[in-house]
């Protein structure tokens, strides 16, 4: 991994929109095993994306080798500390999708699904940043530190 | 399969409308918020401005708050009189409870006597804070000096 100073501030966006599509599928499975396992593999790019930032998912390394080559050079460059805590919440999200699954309430992998949906298209679309809206709500509530 | 997609469509038009309720917020100009007491702004090691000062509210993990950042920054240096003061929430998790901030950037427009007179959340565009700016008279402020009651 090169130490840069930044990242593109299009990747992450480009990631999250390929997110939202995967999401709005498991919503269209249903409460079904297909859209558990589904739901399961996004959590594990979360995983991904929150251990290694987003620019470290296989959706960063989609938009490095497809996308990337093919735009012109950032006007600028992106902190990597905002979209890697967007993954966090998003491996947050779905993880409850998910267990509450194996657990067998089916039911709770479509909503947990549709919540990650909201975030990840907004985040695409109007570039809507977690990071902004939720750290000082969770510092706030005493449930991260500093 | 039908129910399934219904919700699909329902999903889909609920976060555009999320979407565009929340981009028209961004940086929005909005009257200041009720403060009981007045904020004793030098005790948390914020240097007033003599006319106006933006005090912003950001975080490591806000993206938005580093293009805030860059046009308040510009808007200052080229106003002797306008100042812009960057606080961490992490540091003064006592004055955002105070001052009801739930968001960053949050940046409340505070003039010469420690009054906030507007206050912005949400990435903050030079149009908007220029705006903001034209809510503190000048030629009051430079006229009298410091004579302001």
């Amino acid at each position: 991994m090169s130490v840069s100073k930044g990242i593109d501030p299009r990747g992450p966006r480009v990631g999250a929109s390929i997110t939202a599509v995967l999401l709005a599928a498991v919503v269209l499975l249903g409460a079904s095993t297909a859209g558990l396992w589904l739901l399961t593999f996004i959590m594990l790019s979360f995983v991904l994306g929150t251990l290694r930032g987003a620019e470290g998912s296989w959706q960063g390394m989609l938009f490095k080798k497809f996308v990337r080559p093919r735009l012109s050079p950032p006007g600028e460059l992106e902190d990597r500390r905002p979209p890697r805590f967007a993954q966090g919440v998003g491996l947050f999200v779905t993880a409850v999708g998910v267990l509450l699954g194996f657990f067998g309430v089916l039911p709770a992998v479509p909503i947990a699904a549709a919540v990650a949906f909201v975030a990840a298209a907004l985040n695409a679309v109007v570039g809507l940043c977690l990071g902004c809206e939720m750290y000082l709500l969770m510092r706030r509530a005493g449930l991260v530190r500093a | 399969m039908l129910g399934q997609v219904i919700a699909l469509v329902v999903l889909v038009l609920g976060t555009a409308a999320l979407g565009v309720w929340w981009s028209a917020r961004q940086g929005a100009v909005r009257a200041p918020r009720e403060t009981p007491v007045g904020v004793d702004w030098a005790s948390s090691g914020i240097a007033l401005a003599d006319r106006v000062t933006f005090v912003q509210f950001s975080a490591e993990v806000c993206a938005a708050c580093r293009s805030t950042s860059r046009v308040l920054g510009g808007l200052t240096r080229s106003a002797a009189d306008v100042g812009h003061r960057e606080l961490l929430v992490d540091d003064h998790l006592d004055l955002v409870r105070s001052l009801g901030v739930l968001r960053t950037p949050t940046v409340l427009v505070v003039d010469g006597g420690g009054q906030e007179v507007a206050r912005m959340s949400g990435v903050v565009s030079d149009t908007q804070a220029r705006q903001a700016l034209s809510r503190i008279p000048a030629a009051v402020a430079e006229a009298d000096g410091e004579g302001q009651s």
